[in-house]
């Protein structure tokens, strides 16, 4: 019988009443009285010398109050890198200046060059026709590999277009090249993990206001974590102390890891704002985030497996350029390697692992965490190699894998890429997929296709997923440059009713109720009695936001650590108003009670006790129910999973249709099965859209050709089915309170393999056994390249 | 996008007045032209909208055909012609989503020729004739390369008359990311012969099969065109279809569409 | 500047706008009701969906004169009377066919209009007619779902909770 309320309810979500109803409030919904518009124009040109630019006949158009350059940010710092990561030599990687607005270069097409500031945002792009730049074209580098071997220099200061080249786990390379001697079968697979770009539906906003009486700062932003952003721009490039900055990020609409960074226009309208003395807004038009928010992927890969004579991985082996773009993003340089590299074991027991990345720094828009980040790069190649193995091979893909997994009695399970997976069963999951997809008909179902003269193809991948990044001293020795822990302040009011700030953000994921869930399960009050407020650095304790898959189990943790604190002082008050040992006291179902007797307090008598304290231990206890926790993981969480796709191919037209896609996810506990389906959902339409349509494309000379949604292929209603999906091979994680794994990334994990391997599958049942591999999207084109090119 | 004045006149000849004056332009659905516009590659003085002509709206049988007021909305097309020419209200339905379909027009669709719209098929398909407010312009003369047309300045598209063939299909391959004609194939089987129109392949636009027409008015099956070979060179090349793909599909679709006309 | 004015949710409203003000805009800025969102440039995405003398149009491609005297409906004229979500909303909440909301306000208009044109789509029929709105979020599942149950459809052997 499913639950009605608390854990593991699907509770229905209450933020879904304003959003219904458009009541939303969104950072572009914002207006405060006397704001101005600003208007950036960008570089359209992707590497060049600035030599002029002439903002006076600008300034005298009708409106305009002023005309930004970088000459109005000297003394401002640069956008700060949040992560260090040293090279093979043991030298730091190489961290370029990145400026708000460019300084005496462009180095990608929609570099900010100059902001207008106007009375309306029509004024403000009409004059910006009237500045004048004056541009000396440079030409550009867009391959990675040119870019490393003597391209032109993105950034002239630092000398190379390598910005680091990083070895994991470099102790192991000779062993790894070792094995590769000795091994009875390789198998090599050259890939590219096309570049994508996130395009949550809400674009980025960013809207400054000043006070100029108290010096205080309000930035009102789309982003996934506002305590980081104030941290960013307020100490290192504006030099605001956090007391005088506050930021506010409302309702957000998406993120996918592209508002999880501090972007220029943040600290833009934020110093405008001051230097003007009005609120200035700016808000992102999509052609505009085309060309400014930071993207994801975009890898060259090379991997060889490595086997014995009875098919056991001996060793993998992988090398892999990773475009940074034209300057470092907030997270840019840990994706390749960190959330990439620790990945590459996956959900097999392979005892040695080797990957060298080198992150290269090219005249394109910069790249950073997209859904999964590094870990679908992880997932693709060895998913995709480990099939393309048992094709060479002439065994089952679905054996080959079964043979090489980690035993569930293997757990806790060291990899020989870091990292300790707590729990998993491997075998549970793709049992489970077999079994939902109906693997059994499959057969069946592939001849009928063929009478239709369709080739119907079956793949499968297993993923694993690092979430939750920590613990934080563990990250710091990495080269983070932040903590990765989580806050809550749990307010218990007089009257019973709770409010919990969290320093998660919630951007879709539903944590206002979610979380409320959880608190109302802990103490056995209405979940109505509960309300969740993130967003807002002037209400909640220092957070690290929402982003790989950590709200959960990070946030949520905090949150129960927190109310674990309130629940401790209710039992004490409860104790002294029933005169009973603290140690008899018992919580349920919002009542306490004394063990063995049939004294009890309801919730409100005890929390009415903390704030009207005439009854009460003042002397050992101070009055009040409020604490604020900050929990900091002492490992990550490993949600993994079996995937399964089933497509048909149109072999006249290389049109792939998804017939039916099946997910077998462990996440260890569920809070709420509804959201946790959506979550995976959603990650599995964005996996597809990479798998089949996505492609982010610039040509030689930096020009971006996928600039809109006209060619920038989204996943749309009738390019997916109805998913099957499945989260009851849970092995609840073992070292966070709630024993939850991260959900929020899966989905977009484990499908492109999966997508990939079904298409190759097809295509090789219908005859067509000279096509090993397609790189993605495997777009009805280059399909039938494939097959007839 | 730029500032203009906006008019909208209620009859043919205050259109043609009102786009007599300097820089001034027709706007008729405007769910081309206006995304343009916010790019700042479109910049009229006056947008005079053809939306509000009575006379221009419609879709009714007449002498030559299917007469199609130019301002005629896609949905309206497409649940108006049905019962007369099924495979041009096939091909209306399918152009954009539900929410274009209800904006955009026929006349907007065929000024504006892009390469990849559904329209220019049906057109030259039908050797339908262009009606404008001066003059009437055959189908194979008003087609002139992509984003080219046989129309003056200030001349506009007050409707277009389809002969209605005994046969027809309309078979589109979609780009992915726009939905329009990654290629389009329009076949219509008239007592005269057949014709085969091609659109979103081709640099130079909307074209004619005609070793296709030959072939299918000897004998009209989809196995007629199994046989021709369909020239690579002046098909369109983008991020979406390599030329020999685009070949492929013209072959590919032109023969479903012959199957789908039955 | 010309005075437009239209009836929007039943309530007769009017506004000064210049020949390029977009309905869109018009809405969210000289009204004030920010429900109608914008997520793209191109008329692609469908977050600005609204009706417009009954029938579905993109507020983002269409100028405000262009449709002055018009009858529109937008996502805060949706919910029934006394304020309690209609049968659609309702939907999308019970069937969890939202995740952020940027998308949603498109997609309920867009569903609306499809039911009023066919009662009780397909499948296939509501994922052909959602194409022209782009949810980033909920894969579509359970936007296909809400729906398939708004329009008095069993969904209860639809996957998934």
């Amino acid at each position: 019988m499913p639950k009605d309320g608390g854990i593991g309810a699907s509770t229905k979500r209450r933020e879904d009443v304003r959003f219904l109803t458009g009541k939303g409030r969104y950072t572009d919904d914002i207006n405060i009285r006397g704001q101005l518009y600003a208007h950036f124009i960008r570089s359209q040109v992707a590497h060049g010398t600035i030599r002029k630019i002439d903002t006076r006949d600008a300034e005298a158009m009708p409106g305009v109050v002023k005309v930004f350059t970088s000459a109005d940010f000297t003394g401002v710092g640069g956008i700060p890198t949040g992560w260090q990561v040293t090279s093979r030599d043991g030298q730091p990687m190489l961290e370029p200046k990145h400026p708000v607005l460019a300084e005496g270069k462009v180095r990608h097409v929609g570099d900010p060059i100059a902001v207008v500031v106007a009375e309306t945002l029509d004024q403000a792009r009409d004059a910006a026709e009237a500045v004048e730049i004056d541009i000396d074209e440079l030409p550009a580098v867009v391959d990675m590999k040119a870019a490393v071997k003597g391209g032109p220099l993105v950034h002239d200061e630092i000398g190379s277009n390598l910005c680091y080249d990083w070895g994991f786990v470099e102790e192991n390379k000779a062993a790894v090249d070792e094995a590769f001697k000795k091994a009875a079968h390789v198998t090599t697979l050259d890939l590219v993990n096309n570049r994508l770009i996130a395009n949550p539906m809400e674009p980025r906003v960013a809207v400054g206001d000043y006070e100029d009486h108290s010096g205080q700062h309000t930035l009102y932003t789309t982003s996934q974590n506002p305590h980081v952003i104030r941290l960013l721009m307020g100490a290192f490039v504006l030099a605001i102390p956090e007391h005088k900055l506050r930021v506010v990020a409302p309702d957000v609409g998406g993120g996918f890891g592209s508002k999880i960074y501090h972007y220029a226009e943040e600290a833009f309208v934020t110093k405008a704002a001051q230097i003007l003395k009005r609120p200035v807004k700016w808000t992102s038009s999509r052609s505009e985030a085309f060309i400014s928010d930071a993207q994801g992927r975009d890898h060259l890969t090379r991997i060889q497996l490595a086997l014995d004579a009875d098919h056991n991985f001996t060793a993998l082996r992988c090398e892999t350029y990773a475009n940074m773009g034209a300057y470092l993003s907030t997270f840019a340089p840990c994706i390749p390697t960190w959330l990439h590299g620790t990945l590459l074991a996956g959900n097999y027991k392979t005892p040695l692992v080797y990957t060298n990345v080198k992150a290269v720094f090219t005249n394109t828009v910069p790249v950073d965490a997209y859904r999964g980040a590094g870990r679908p790069e992880a997932t693709f190649q060895l998913e995709r190699v480990i099939d393309m193995a048992a094709r060479e091979l002439g065994v089952s893909p679905v054996e080959l894998r079964r043979k090489n997994f980690i035993q569930p009695d293997q757990f806790p399970y060291q990899t020989p890429v870091a990292v300790v997976y707590d729990t998993g069963n491997y075998q549970a999951t793709l049992d489970k997929l077999l079994d939902l997809s109906d693997h059994a008909g499959f057969e069946a179902r592939a001849a009928e296709s063929k009478a239709r003269g369709k080739l119907r193809g079956f793949g499968l991948a297993h993923y694993i997923e690092a979430c939750g990044i920590a613990p934080s001293n563990l990250v710091g020795q990495l080269g983070a440059r932040a903590g990765l822990y989580e806050s809550a302040t749990v307010r218990v009011n007089a009257t019973g009713s709770i409010t919990v700030f969290t320093g998660s953000h919630s951007h879709g994921q539903g944590h206002e109720t979610t979380f409320a869930q959880v608190i109302s399960e802990m103490i056995g009050i209405d979940a109505s009695q509960v309300d969740i407020v993130h967003g807002d650095t002037s209400n909640s304790p220092m957070g690290m936001g929402t982003y790989g898959s950590r709200s959960l189990a990070v946030g949520g943790s905090a949150m129960v650590k927190a109310t674990n604190k309130i629940i401790n002082k209710a039992k004490k008050i409860a104790a002294h108003l029933m005169e009973a040992s603290e140690a008899d006291i018992e919580l349920k179902g919002g009542k306490f009670t004394v063990a063995g007797t049939d004294k009890e307090k309801s919730w409100v008598d005890i929390t009415l006790a903390a704030y009207v304290p005439h009854n009460y231990p003042l002397e050992s206890m101070e009055p009040g129910l409020e604490e604020t926790a900050f929990y900091d993981p002492s490992n990550f969480t490993y949600p993994a999973g079996a995937y399964g796709c089933e497509v048909e191919v149109d072999p006249d037209t290389g049109k792939v249709t998804i017939l039916s896609f099946t997910a077998a996810d462990d996440f260890g506990n569920v809070v709420n099965p509804m959201i946790v389906a959506g979550q995976v959902h959603g990650g599995l339409a964005q996996g597809i859209g990479q798998a089949m349509l996505e492609n982010c494309v610039f040509d030689e000379n930096g020009q971006l050709l996928s600039g809109s949604f006209m060619d920038y292929a989204m996943p749309r209603a009738d390019d997916v089915p109805f998913y099957s999906v499945d989260h009851s091979c849970a092995t609840p994680c073992t070292h966070n309170p709630l024993g939850v794994k991260g959900c929020g990334e899966a989905g977009a994990i484990g499908s492109p393999p999966a997508v990939v391997n079904a298409v190759l599958d097809a295509l090789h049942r219908g005859g067509f056994t000279h096509v090993t591999h397609i790189d993605m999207p495997v777009s009805p084109s280059r399909v039938w390249q494939a097959m007839h090119g | 996008m730029h500032n203009f004045d906006f008019v909208k006149p209620s009859t043919i000849a205050e259109a043609v007045a009102a786009l007599s004056h300097e820089g001034a332009q027709a706007l008729s659905g405007g769910q081309t032209l206006i995304p343009t516009m916010k790019q700042r590659l479109a910049a009229p003085a006056t947008l005079v909208s053809l939306t509000g002509i009575a006379e221009m709206q419609g879709v009714c049988l007449g002498d030559g055909g299917l007469h199609i007021g130019a301002a005629t909305p896609h949905a309206t097309v497409a649940r108006e012609a049905k019962a007369h020419y099924p495979a041009l209200a096939k091909l209306a339905g399918g152009i954009g989503d539900p929410a274009v379909r209800n904006k955009g027009t026929v006349g907007g669709s065929l000024a504006n020729n892009d390469p990849a719209a559904c329209y220019p098929s049906a057109v030259l398909a039908s050797g339908a004739t262009i009606v404008t407010n001066t003059r009437t312009i055959a189908a194979d003369d008003y087609f002139q390369g992509m984003f080219t047309t046989a129309l003056h300045d200030g001349e506009i598209i007050t409707s277009v008359v389809f002969p209605i063939p005994e046969k027809a299909a309309y078979v589109k391959f979609d780009q992915p990311a726009s939905r329009f004609a990654l290629t389009g194939v329009f076949v219509a089987k008239y007592a005269g012969g057949v014709r085969v129109a091609v659109t979103g392949a081709s640099q130079d636009g909307v074209f004619r099969w005609h070793e296709a027409e030959a072939a299918l008015s000897a004998n009209f099956s989809p196995a007629a065109v199994s046989g021709l070979a369909m020239e690579s060179r002046h098909m369109i090349a983008d991020l979406h279809g390599t030329p020999a793909y685009r070949a492929n599909l013209v072959k590919v679709l032109t023969s479903r569409a012959v199957a789908a006309a039955g | 500047m010309t005075k437009v004015s239209m009836t929007v949710n039943g309530r007769t409203v009017s506004g000064e706008a210049e020949g390029r003000t977009l309905l869109s805009s018009f809405l969210r800025e000289g009204l004030g009701m920010t429900g109608t969102h914008i997520g793209c440039d191109t008329s692609q995405c469908g977050a600005c969906v609204v009706h417009v003398n009954g029938q579905a149009v993109k507020s983002c491609t269409v100028f405000v004169q262009d449709v002055a005297g018009s009858d529109v409906r937008t996502i805060e004229g949706m919910a029934n009377a006394d304020g309690s979500l209609s049968v659609i909303q309702q939907a999308f909440q019970d069937h969890h066919g939202l995740q952020c909301g940027f998308c949603t306000p498109g997609m309920v208009m867009s569903a609306a209009a499809l039911l009023k044109e066919n009662p009780t789509p397909t499948e296939s029929e509501v994922r052909h007619y959602l194409e022209g709105n782009i949810c980033r979020c909920t894969g579509y599942h359970n936007i296909v779902k809400a729906v398939l149950a708004a329009s008095g459809q069993d969904v209860s052997k639809i996957a998934a909770e």
